[in-house]
């Protein structure tokens, strides 16, 4: 293992934009993330060079040629397998994922699992829009059922995945929501940075040629108040500026809207947002936007050991009192010594 | 036995060069047959004998009792003189179980010995093994000599006073059988009895029982009527230098190769891994290596195993990656990104018959055309070829040292064959051996930074990130030459891969010796890989005759020595066996423009010496 590199800089914004032209379509969502993300990283305080950004295939995977750190540029869905090797090979590197719903669910799914599951220390920034834009419009597996495409013509069938259902149940320890416009989006990617472990970060991203405004109902800044539940740990789960509000309905075991009369929220019955409790987090996830507001912010974070910290760990204690005697190592097992009168034991 | 040199009735010679037996342990998988098998190759070491081994085992791991494909065989070949291969023909068929005789008498040597343990051979045994008649009862066996013994009975009585189930004391019955092979062969029981009170050391009346049953197994021979077929027989030690030996699997070759290579580079070594048959024991082997500082990964599948392997060399560690067949095509396009990104990583090959699942547990070499030519794109990677367990040693630590001198991922080819079989190895001195240690990229050079900038070797520079001063992208869209940016552009593709293809071609690579013969002549016979041990025995019995016949074997497949188009021009006929339909076949003609002929065999099992013998003939005729 290489040493632990916690190297603390001041930067600024201009510190972590590269000299490549950025190639998306002009008004796509990725650019307010990377503008996001390069504003959040100098409060962040790490140092570039010990950054990694790493991504799949996909629109958002072209993510890491215009952020001045390091950064790979793999292939479709693998991302989380590069970065896994990254991390075992040098724990102390800072690691971002970028990915995408085709990507990381899709093509890669089983990654995105296995990381989530063996709790890398990493970030993951899922971009969801609902579509495969690289290639043209096709529906993605995040796509609503009935989604038209140059390969569902007359409509999609299959019922979508849900990012933050999936991420929980293959045993994430952070997930979190936000969008690609919000001003709250470097807040959560804060806190991402700050939770020890595989953190999990739904971004909604707006794909402005094929799949534009689908997110609209909720991203929209005119009545966002109404649909918007921005969780905040210790605080009550209050939207439509504190007059609506989620509590338990204890008997049916599901979430449920309750008004809030003259800001008594008690009475209302609203829960408080514990962000370590897995039950609820488990029912916020599954929210369905229209019937509740969306839940952003950050929906669940309790900390586990991390994956590379274990391996570290378990390796140093099986090295323990041994020498790396490659010449010994060689000589073990079944051997006999062959000298003049034959061989012998 | 086989000492005799004659000529038998259906033609086939005993060589004239060797003292060699070949004795073939065969049972239910349940009987312990590949530790029988392990224990009498120890025993043949400590007598000084040469020897091949064969593991032959069925892929199903706990196959239904006393059934056709559940039948496990170990064979092993050892002599007075040079062993190459497991041998061809048993002499001795050691058969626990009907269905065992059934599937193996087929290739024991007409005379040879048959001995069957006639306690298994019951009516519901004999119709698993769908047997309509007793075949001890009938003439079936006459060609062959036959000795049946109770083995089942003889073992129950040696361990009766220790107190066994009858269950755990039929267990016992494999020591029973190893005892009297022990005798047959005249060998020391002590190195075997140490070995089992160490193996029990927790269950002493298991070890005792076990040795119990290995002494009357032996006092069997002993004192048993001598008049029939049971003989002893002495195998002289065959010569060898002295010094230390080990027996050395393929498998562990190649793991002790891998960390003797990291260490000769100075770099910690990633293992990322799958479990697939063959394959899975050479990630068993190094994850117990961890003060080596090789840190071993099980991925959730073969994609995630390269792809962490390859994140783990841009971190500057030492990516390693296996697998066999089906495993390996899914890792195809990560080797392409290996390709494109210019890291070092060493994929090994550990091959299996095939296409698609094939036979897990049977050997082929048919995977030589998707080592070099099987990714999209105009893909060129190193290949390496072992052809036994020792060499495969030397060729992890040679895959190694191209990985990292050259920027490049490596494929190592091995196969079951090798992967299982054991040979005795002469521990090497690593201090004989020279050091490569890599030197990343620190700080910025004179004329600035470009990742993809190239040294005499074409190599690009290795930079870790968490390095300051080179932050830089890498990924599999198209470099541009030099600042590594991405770069569509027409003559820049061009450019490129003219660069990939020139990196790979100028690798140095040894020039191509004759292992056996001369150069030019009458008749090359062209191999690569396992097929090293039939090919050179063949070759060694056509020259004794006085035929012209030289044995060059490839162990570099891509870059091919730059003298072999030259060497194979210098013969009359070329023939190229090969256990697939003529793969490297076909890259020698396309090369070299020469009129190889192939000789393939692709039943799952190595070439025998007297298949070789045959294929020489033909071609001088």
């Amino acid at each position: 293992m290489n040493e632990m590199t916690t190297i603390a800089r001041t930067t600024t914004l201009k510190d972590w934009e590269t000299d490549q032209e950025v190639r998306w379509c002009p008004g796509c969502g990725d650019y307010a993330i990377l503008k996001a993300v390069q504003r959040t990283m100098p409060e962040i305080g790490t140092a570039p060079e010990n950054t990694v950004f790493i991504s799949g295939i996909g629109c958002s995977s072209r993510f890491p040629y215009y952020m001045e750190t390091y950064g790979f540029h793999t292939i479709h869905g693998r991302a989380p397998a590069f970065a896994t090797g990254l991390k075992l090979a040098n724990p102390g590197l800072d690691i971002w994922i970028v990915t995408g719903d085709g990507d990381g669910l899709s093509i890669g799914g089983n990654h995105t699992m296995h990381l989530i599951r063996r709790n890398l220390d990493c970030q993951i920034m899922l971009f969801n829009n609902e579509i495969y834009g690289l290639t043209k419009g096709q529906y993605s597996p995040t796509s609503r059922v009935g989604t038209t495409s140059p390969s569902t013509p007359y409509g999609s069938v299959d019922r979508p995945a849900q990012p933050a259902a999936f991420a929980l149940g293959a045993g994430a320890r952070f997930v979190a929501r936000g969008f690609d416009v919000s001003k709250k989006l470097p807040e959560v990617l804060k806190a991402a940075h700050a939770h020890k472990g595989a953190a999990f970060i739904e971004i909604f991203q707006n794909c402005i040629v094929y799949n534009k405004d689908v997110f609209e109902d909720f991203a929209a800044p005119k009545g966002a108040e109404d649909r918007q539940l921005w969780l905040e740990n210790g605080e009550p789960m209050l939207y439509a500026k504190g007059t609506k509000g989620i509590a338990l309905d204890a008997g049916a075991l599901h979430l449920k809207t309750v008004d809030v009369v003259d800001g008594d929220w008690q009475a209302a019955g609203v829960i408080v947002h514990d962000v370590t409790n897995r039950s609820v987090a488990h029912m916020l996830v599954e929210m369905r936007f229209g019937e509740f507001p969306m839940a952003l912010g950050v929906l669940y974070d309790d900390p586990r050991p991390t994956f590379e910290a274990d391996v570290v760990r378990q390796n140093q204690a099986a090295a323990e009192g041994k020498t790396a005697d490659l010449q010994g190592l060689l000589k073990k097992g079944q051997t006999w010594t062959v000298t003049e009168s034959g061989p012998e034991l | 036995m086989a000492t005799a040199v004659e000529d038998r009735a259906d033609g086939e010679r005993q060589s004239p060069l060797s003292d060699a037996v070949v004795v073939r342990f065969a049972g239910d998988s349940g009987d312990g047959m590949q530790l029988t098998g392990g224990q009498f190759t120890l025993s043949s070491a400590l007598a000084g004998n040469d020897f091949a081994t064969f593991p032959d085992f069925p892929a199903e791991i706990r196959a239904p009792q006393g059934t056709l494909f559940g039948v496990s065989a170990f064979q092993i070949n050892f002599g007075s003189s040079a062993i190459d291969t497991a041998g061809d023909a048993p002499d001795v068929l050691v058969a626990m179980n009907p269905a065992a005789l059934k599937t193996n008498v087929p290739a024991l040597k007409p005379g040879g010995l048959i001995i069957a343990d006639e306690g298994e051979f019951n009516d519901r045994n004999l119709a698993k093994a769908k047997y309509d008649a007793n075949p001890l009862e009938d003439d079936s066996l006459a060609k062959w000599q036959l000795l049946k013994l109770n083995i089942s009975q003889l073992t129950m009585d040696a361990v009766k006073p220790f107190g066994l189930g009858n269950k755990e004391a039929l267990r016992c019955k494999n020591m029973w059988t190893l005892g009297l092979a022990l005798w047959m062969f005249d060998r020391d029981r002590q190195p075997l009895i140490d070995w089992l009170n160490a193996k029990f050391a927790k269950a002493p009346e298991l070890a005792a029982a076990n040795v119990a049953a290995l002494n009357a197994g032996h006092a069997y021979g002993e004192t048993a009527e001598l008049a029939g077929p049971l003989k002893q027989h002495h195998v002289d030690p065959a010569p060898a230098a002295p010094g230390l030996y080990r027996t050395l699997t393929g498998a562990e070759g190649i793991a002790l190769g891998l960390v003797a290579g990291a260490q000769l580079a100075k770099l910690p070594m990633f293992f990322g891994g799958y479990p697939i048959t063959p394959a899975s024991a050479i990630l068993h082997h190094l994850s117990r290596l961890k003060e080596y500082d090789v840190t071993t990964f099980q991925a959730e599948d073969e994609i995630a195993a390269i792809c962490s392997a390859i994140g783990a060399s841009y971190g500057g560690s030492l990516g390693v990656t296996s697998s066999s067949g089906p495993g390996i095509a899914l890792k195809g396009e990560a080797m392409g990104l290996a390709i494109m990104t210019e890291l070092p990583l060493v994929i090994v090959n550990s091959q299996r018959g095939g296409p698609s699942t094939g036979l897990p547990t049977k050997t082929e070499q048919s995977d030589l055309y998707q080592a070099v030519y099987g990714r999209n794109g105009d893909a060129p990677m190193p290949v390496i070829a072992a052809r036994s367990p020792g060499d495969a040693f030397d060729c992890a630590i040679e895959a190694v040292r191209i990985a990292v001198q050259y920027m490049t991922p490596v494929m190592l080819l091995t196969d079951g064959y090798i992967a299982n079989a054991a040979e005795p190895w002469a521990v090497p001195d690593l201090t004989t051996y020279e050091a490569f240690p890599v030197e990343f990229l620190t700080e910025v050079p004179e004329g600035g930074f470009k990742p993809y900038g190239r040294d005499d070797k074409l190599k690009r520079p290795w930079v870790k990130p968490g390095t300051p001063g080179l932050l830089h992208r890498i990924g599999g869209i198209e470099k541009e030459v030099d600042t590594g940016h991405i770069n569509y552009a027409p003559a820049n593709h061009q450019a490129m891969t003219d660069i990939r293809k020139a990196k790979i071609d100028g690798i140095k690579v040894p020039d191509q010796i004759v292992e056996l013969g001369a150069e030019g002549g009458k008749l090359a016979v062209v191999g690569w890989g396992s097929t090293f041990g039939p090919i050179h025995q063949a070759v060694r019995r056509k020259r004794a005759e006085g035929l012209d016949v030289s044995h060059v074997h490839i162990r570099h497949i891509w870059p091919l020595p730059a003298n072999l188009g030259e060497l194979l021009k210098s013969y009359d006929k070329v023939i190229v066996p090969e256990m697939n339909t003529g793969q490297l076949k076909t890259v020698l003609r396309d090369q070299y423009l020469v009129d190889a002929k192939p000789v393939n065999k692709v039943s799952g099992q190595p070439f025998t010496i007297a298949e070789i013998e045959a294929a020489i003939e033909e071609a001088l005729k």
